[in-house]
């Protein structure tokens, strides 16, 4: 099927990730805005069974490999390469996670052919693609153009409801041959972060700190509200980099994904990658000192203030309610 | 170890953005630029490695606001050589400058061939590409990128690398050297180098300059920018203005509203 | 204590190997190892090489072991020792600083929120990390017409350099706007440099980092050049120390002198208009900086005792004696560090000492002291019974503004 839209579905250890269910919502609105066929790309090393899942899409094209067993961009480019060489899809989506990173890049360079990053949406204007991107760490949105097609989107996790993105059937798959030399680098193991006491994804509230908690020391604050919530701290990349937090408590992207029902964002900024991980909150309260944090684009409710006034002040108050 | 460290200069977003006339484009007057942080980090890591098994470290930067000060500190902080990178096209994206540096690398003496090269694993203007793969891509190099801890195996010429995934995840990979690897972040934080010592390396030392051969222009025509704007958000909070006791208060009512103020059993 | 400080050139040597060249490098080796710097340091006896054990190092010619132990990050430039050191050797002034620049060079890593401090100051011109383009934002709410230099460059009779808490800081700038309101009120012909004011350089930052400190004083110093003015009066006690004992060396010649010392001066002239009543007991904290430093312990309290209906209660210790706040010589950014020593905080010591007098208020003079006092009351528990009060804050308070 030529002059489809692509969706690199995403699969790692063995399953696939929410983000392929968003990018098959957003391409199934592209697709179907252009009258033409949307198409999930499913690469691996026997995983054909996953393919059952993407029946939003209105075929499945999978290719089985050895060198695609492991998520690296390199295999996945090359792949993806060649068979839109061969099938000419009008855009390929791919999504922008640390799993699928550089794919897009690569696949770019390969068919010499536009990439866009950071795109919070792709939208048809007169029967032509443009992203809508988040730039700058979220501070400015620009709209963005591909002056050529096969246009490549790398797109931002939260484009669209995962739910929207299921099928209820199972699509016609196509298995596809692909031509691949081993990967120079290898992949020797996992290895799991530490076992906290404390199971973020499992909380009902949770107090997420970023960099205006300012010191170690504040944490007390964000723990006491933790607390008075029944709930757990948290923290954006930076804090946990300081030391100040270890890892199994870091939410974003190269951390955890968390859906509390409240979450108290504490002197973050809401740059993306710390925001991939918590957008999906019940109740989002952000607290920054900054009135153009681009966190307040994302809460529910926000205060421009203090943490380190608000925080017990918050506490205080929560603990008089219950008595 | 030969190591070469690519350092990127990108919009200080501790200013505010301002949006060019002609709606297209960041304000450059507006604008104050500092070093990409995940390229710092690359540095920490670059100078650290060198403290660990000897060699030498080179960094390179395409000529923008501030670079200076940036290339400066970096042999400060113990780099050998610094190189600016100019002659580069106006508004050139970071495919652009994939080519550019990647050309600039083959043609200037003693770089290549690198034991390792270093750049940040991402900068938020890699709008049409991601620097580290791409580069590795036209190097002809292997590739890591999204690394957080870096053990050289000199004897086997290799790397042993900690790649983040998702969840807190991490996964040990094995790459040989040559190879391009993308730092997200160094096994320490940056250091800190005195102002005196940066402005002892001014007065002694001096920053290269290096040309691109030929005019880099890959990338830059294949993506048009139609407009910029500061988001208004279609989505913003509800604001709760007052005392933090009241602001307090307020949520608190919130809170109680969906339930959310139960006892915990 | 009568007029303004002139500015006072101290000839200070400014690198170890000059020491013994230079009149105070030649005091320092009549130290009679009494230990009074050991005993009276807030620190001292959490410190491995108090200033009596550095000089014993020094003439030992086993400096370097000095320069290697972390003791110094626990100096929290009080100026307590160099106040009650018999031989009258300018500890905190001189000797301290240059140990401390050894010692950041050799230091492994660097705390970090002090190494973002300094690397903000440098680039921002505040330890804060924020733009230099907001450092006059609060001049909107002020209340009053603020003249800014670099919009209206007539001579001025003050240079008031409000200086980075004051400018940043919510409650820095509550005592901001208090002191705009009194110049005001008093027909002061005052002006600001506005987003032109980069911070000083002095405080813990300037005596780790020298470097830092020379691009800030040439850079205020250029900024000086380009306006008239008679004096320059500044709302931080460490800028004050700067401009009083570093800046001559580049050509600071301005009369120099503190808000609350001009308003005490002028207080014949405010007192007419101090018609609300405080009814508050106040207890008044010394700064390190122009208490100990300058001796100006009697202004505050004579402004104080003009509010009507204040009673002023002293604490223990009290002028001379008082008990640092813990925020100079890099302190204010060290809070993490001295925790994980164990160090209990200083401006919790000294919290409890307040709370002790009974009062509901306790004065300070130094932007530094209010957030440290209020944290420390919250600690405590006791921020309902006694909040922290700027003099200028109370001042403005007083009187019909």
């Amino acid at each position: 099927m030529e002059g489809g839209i692509w969706v690199l579905a995403e699969q790692w250890r063995g399953r696939l990730s929410d983000v392929t269910y968003e990018l098959l919502a957003l391409g199934r609105e592209l697709a179907d805005g252009l009258g033409v066929p949307l198409q999930a790309v499913l690469l691996g090393d026997g995983v054909k069974e996953l393919a059952a899942n993407l029946g939003r899409a209105d075929a499945v094209l999978y290719a089985n490999h050895p060198a695609l067993k492991d998520p690296l961009p390199e295999p996945y480019a090359e792949a993806l390469a060649q068979l839109a060489a061969e099938r000419k899809p009008r855009a390929v989506l791919v999504p922008l996670t640390n799993v699928s990173a550089g794919v897009g890049s690569l696949l770019g360079e390969r068919l010499q052919a536009p990439a866009i990053n950071f795109c919070k949406d792709v939208l048809l204007k007169d029967g032509r693609m443009e992203a809508l991107c988040v730039l700058y760490g979220g501070k400015i949105e620009a709209a963005i153009a591909p002056v050529a097609e096969p246009a490549i989107f790398g797109i931002l996790p939260g484009s669209r409801p995962a739910d929207k993105g299921r099928g209820a059937g199972a699509p016609a798959v196509e298995e596809a041959a692909v031509d691949l030399s081993p990967s120079r680098v290898r992949f020797k193991r996992y290895v799991e972060p530490e076992a906290g006491d404390v199971d973020l994804t499992q909380q009902d509230a949770l107090v997420g700190v970023g960099r205006g908690i300012q010191s170690q020391d504040n944490l007390e604050l964000a723990e006491s509200l933790a607390q008075a919530l029944g709930g757990a701290v948290c923290g954006s990349r930076p804090v946990v980099d300081q030391g100040w937090l270890p890892l199994a408590r870091q939410v974003g992207k190269s951390g955890l994904t968390v859906k509390p029902k409240v979450y108290v964002a504490a002197g973050v900024s809401g740059a993306p990658e710390h925001v991939e991980g918590m957008r999906e909150a019940g109740l989002i309260i952000a607290i920054n000192s900054d009135p153009g944090a681009p966190i307040f684009n994302v809460a529910h409710y926000g205060v421009v203030g203090d943490v380190l006034d608000l925080l017990p002040a918050l506490t205080e108050a929560i603990q008089a309610r219950k008595g | 170890m030969n190591i070469l460290v690519l350092l990127r200069m990108v919009p200080d977003v501790v200013e505010e953005l301002e949006i060019a006339p002609d709606g297209n484009a960041l304000d450059l007057d507006a604008l104050r630029m500092i070093l990409s942080e995940s390229d710092d980090h690359a540095l920490e890591q670059a100078v650290l490695l060198k403290e660990r098994h000897g060699g030498k470290v080179t960094v390179l930067a395409p000529d923008a606001p501030e670079v200076d000060d940036a290339l400066y500190t970096a042999l400060a902080k113990g780099a050998d050589r610094a190189i600016k990178i100019t002659d580069l096209e106006e508004g050139l994206t970071a495919r652009g400058l994939c080519y550019a540096c990647s050309q600039v690398l083959r043609s200037t003496p003693g770089l290549m061939p690198a034991d390792l090269i270093l750049t940040g694993a991402q900068a938020f203007t890699d709008l049409d590409a991601v620097v580290a793969p791409l580069l590795a891509y036209q190097l002809g190099l292997p590739h890591v990128g999204i690394v957080c801890h870096v053990a050289v195996d000199a004897a086997a010429g290799s790397l042993t690398v900690l790649r983040e995934y998702a969840g807190g995840v991490r996964a040990e990979i094995e790459v040989p050297l040559p190879a391009v690897v993308g730092i997200q972040s160094a096994e320490k934080p940056p250091r800190y180098v005195p102002v005196a010592k940066v402005r002892a390396v001014m007065k002694s030392q001096k920053i290269e300059t290096a040309g691109v051969p030929v005019i880099a222009d890959g990338g830059n025509a294949l993506i048009q920018v139609t407009g910029m704007v500061k988001p208004e958000a279609a989505g913003h909070a509800e604001m709760l203005e007052g005392s933090p006791e009241e602001v307090a208060g307020r949520i608190c009512e919130i809170l109680a509203a969906r339930g959310l103020l139960q006892e915990v059993r | 204590m009568g007029a303004a400080t002139a500015a006072v050139d101290l000839s200070c040597p400014t690198s170890l190997g000059d020491l013994f060249q230079s009149v105070e490098g030649r005091k320092v080796l009549t130290c009679i190892q009494c230990g009074a710097c050991a005993g009276t340091c807030p620190y001292g006896d959490v410190m491995d090489y108090p200033p009596r054990r550095i000089i014993a190092m020094l003439r030992a010619g086993m400096i370097e072991k000095v320069f290697s132990s972390e003791s110094l990050l626990a100096c929290v430039a009080c100026y307590s020792c160099m106040a009650k050191c018999p031989r009258g050797i300018r500890l905190t002034e001189v000797l301290l600083p240059l140990i401390k620049e050894q010692t950041l060079l050799r230091l492994p890593e660097l705390p970090a929120e002090l190494q973002k401090a300094l690397q903000n100051t440098l680039r921002y011109g505040n330890p804060m990390g924020e733009s230099s383009r907001k450092r006059a934002a609060w001049v909107k709410t002020a209340g009053v017409p603020i003249r800014i230099l670099a919009e209206d460059p007539r001579p001025a009779d003050v240079l008031w350099f409000v200086e980075c808490y004051a400018s940043y800081y919510p409650r820095g700038q509550d005592a901001s706007r208090a002191t705009a309101k009194i110049f005001h009120a008093l027909g002061a012909d005052f002006a600001i440099l506005g987003n032109e004011e980069k911070c000083a350089g002095e405080c813990g930052r300037l005596t780790w980092e020298p470097g830092l400190y020379e691009t800030l004083m040439d850079y205020n110093m250029a900024v000086f050049q380009k306006y008239q003015f008679q004096r320059v009066v500044t709302s931080c006690p460490h800028a004050h120390n700067a401009f009083k004992c570093r800046y001559p060396s580049r050509g600071f010649h301005w009369e120099l002198d503190v808000p609350v010392r001009y308003f005490a001066q002028r207080l014949e002239q405010l007192k007419p208009r101090l018609t609300r009543k405080i009814n508050r007991a106040v207890t008044y904290h010394d700064s390190c900086c122009l208490g100990r430093q300058n001796e100006f312990y009697e202004e505050p309290r004579a402004v104080l005792r003009a509010l009507p209906g204040v009673k002023l209660v002293e604490m223990t210790h009290n002028r001379i004696n008082a008990l640092c706040c813990g925020g100079g010589g890099g302190g204010m950014w060290l809070d993490t560090y001295y925790k994980s020593k164990g160090f209990d905080r200083l401006s919790e010591r000294r919290a409890k000492e307040a709370i002790a007098t009974g009062a509901d208020v306790l004065a300070v003079s130094c932007p530094y002291e209010v957030s440290r006092f209020e944290d420390a009351l919250k600690v405590l528990g006791h921020d309902k019974k006694m909040i922290v009060r700027d003099v200028v804050e109370l001042l403005a308070e007083a009187m019909e503004v």
